[in-house]
């Protein structure tokens, strides 16, 4: 039922570990890989991701669309980044190689061509961990394991009754969308002006709205009398005991994170310059 | 409605599951090439007037961290946490205006507008770019830039839609006092 966050059922030991296990390492695994700028342990993050996936069992296919649009997406940024600022490589490294000059004030320097490898390289590091927590973990489990890591179980079942509810809204606003056009409303975006464009989105997203605001009341209700919220603690139906791997793992990820640390230690800075 | 925390809880899970409703599906291509018209935020706006800061801070948090994680490449958290402080200042419109009570005249849209700008302006113009700078160590000019272009743009729809929902929610609760004892 719940398949935009494209949860791909296959049995392997990453789908058995625990969603709070998960939920840590990503964590961990994204911080390491957002802090460094050191394009040697980029590389050994990107491997051991693939190692990961190897684990996982899951398919090239099952995430072509993925990494397309990531592709498309890191091309556009790193055009956008070239243009707004072709001397940041530069600034970073503190040296200047010019392979080549461009018009205008612009030059291709092997600094920001450096830069900017480094820029995708992160890219790729932490996508394979965002990609496995999303198609291994159970959405229902999600919540139960942001309660375990610590976070009030108010604000859990805040983000369980997202979960559940996306699919509902999804299929209410497609459904007020074929009402609207069998009303004779044009959709077609080429076909018509943008002001008619957010009339017509208008006369969708109101009623989308205000069915959701009685929504709201009915869920309200239901909980409130079933007494939820009266105790301090929960259990949840899906969660499931750390074992053995569970920990592991997180021991592995807390190592990456503290390898950035040291690296930041020894290099002086997120930067790895071979420059210099 | 009676504000219980039941009720915001469900609000936020709600709130939240339509914010990545309308950022994910509810596409309306704008006359710039590959932007669209991020229309979760003139919502964001209306609920944040419902519900005040700390719902709408976890609303807009949790809808666009979602919404990242379903694209599948990644949380930019940046910019996740600048939806979230966008929300949460946007909610102290809140204390001015009171939609339960079906009030929302000029005096209320000038304020619900002033709020909503400041909101767009911090998320956007501060907190955003200063943490793709310390997060993601992007060029300056670069992070301003798309924080300028997204702020001015969500000023703008927050203006159109947010207004306008709040109007028509007004519109549909019984204003106070307006029930009259017969003799």
């Amino acid at each position: 039922m719940n398949n935009f966050f494209n949860y791909i059922d296959r049995p392997s030991p990453v789908h058995s570990l625990t969603g709070a296990t998960k939920l840590t390492c990503l964590v961990l695994w994204t911080f390491a890989a957002m802090t460094t700028f050191d394009t040697r342990y980029l590389g050994f993050l990107i491997v051991l991701g693939i190692i990961a996936f190897a684990v996982s069992k899951i398919r090239f296919s099952d995430i072509r669309g993925t990494l397309l649009f990531t592709m498309g997406f890191m091309m556009l940024s790193a055009i956008m980044l070239f243009i707004f600022s072709p001397e940041h490589g530069v600034e970073i490294y503190g040296t200047r190689n010019v392979i080549c000059d461009l018009p205008g004030k612009y030059a291709l320097t092997k600094e920001q061509l450096f830069y900017q490898l480094n820029v995708i390289l992160k890219y790729f590091a932490s996508m394979p961990v965002v990609i496995l927590f999303v198609s291994t973990t159970q959405p229902s489990e999600f919540a139960a394991s942001l309660n375990r890591i610590g976070i009030s179980y108010r604000i859990a079942y805040s983000v369980s009754i997202a979960l559940r509810y996306i699919p509902d809204i999804t299929k209410e606003y497609r459904e007020i969308s074929k009402a609207n056009q069998a009303r004779g409303i044009e959709m077609d975006s080429r076909k018509i002006s943008l002001m008619s464009r957010l009339k017509n989105a208008a006369a969708i997203i109101f009623p989308l709205i205000m069915s959701s605001m009685d929504r709201i009341e009915i869920i309200a209700n239901a909980m409130e009398l079933r007494r939820f919220g009266e105790k301090p603690k929960r259990t949840w139906y899906s969660a499931r005991p750390f074992r053995a791997g569970d920990y592991i793992c997180m021991l592995l990820c807390a190592c990456l994170l503290g390898i950035t640390v040291i690296l930041i230690k020894i290099n002086g800075s997120r930067y790895y310059n071979p420059f210099v | 409605m009676k504000k219980t925390p039941v009720v915001t809880i469900v609000a936020v899970g709600i709130g939240a599951a339509l914010f990545f409703v309308l950022s994910r599906f509810v596409a309306i291509p704008s006359p710039v090439p590959n932007t669209n018209i991020s229309i979760q935020y003139g919502f964001l706006s209306f609920m944040a007037v419902l519900f005040g800061p700390v719902a709408a801070a976890l609303m807009a948090f949790i809808g666009h961290a979602l919404s990242d994680f379903s694209f599948g490449w990644g949380v930019w958290w940046s910019w996740v946490i600048a939806s979230g402080v966008a929300g949460c200042v946007m909610g102290f419109a809140a204390k001015k205006v009171n939609l339960a009570d079906g009030k929302f005249g000029g005096k209320e849209i000038v304020t619900f507008n002033v709020v909503q700008v400041i909101a767009h302006l911090v998320a956007w113009l501060a907190v955003a770019p200063v943490l793709d700078i310390l997060i993601y160590a992007e060029p300056a000019n670069k992070v301003f830039v798309q924080g300028l272009t997204a702020g001015v743009a969500n000023i703008v729809t927050t203006a159109i839609v947010g207004t306008l929902l709040c109007f028509a929610y007004a519109k549909s609760r019984p204003a106070k006092g307006s029930l009259k004892k017969e003799n």
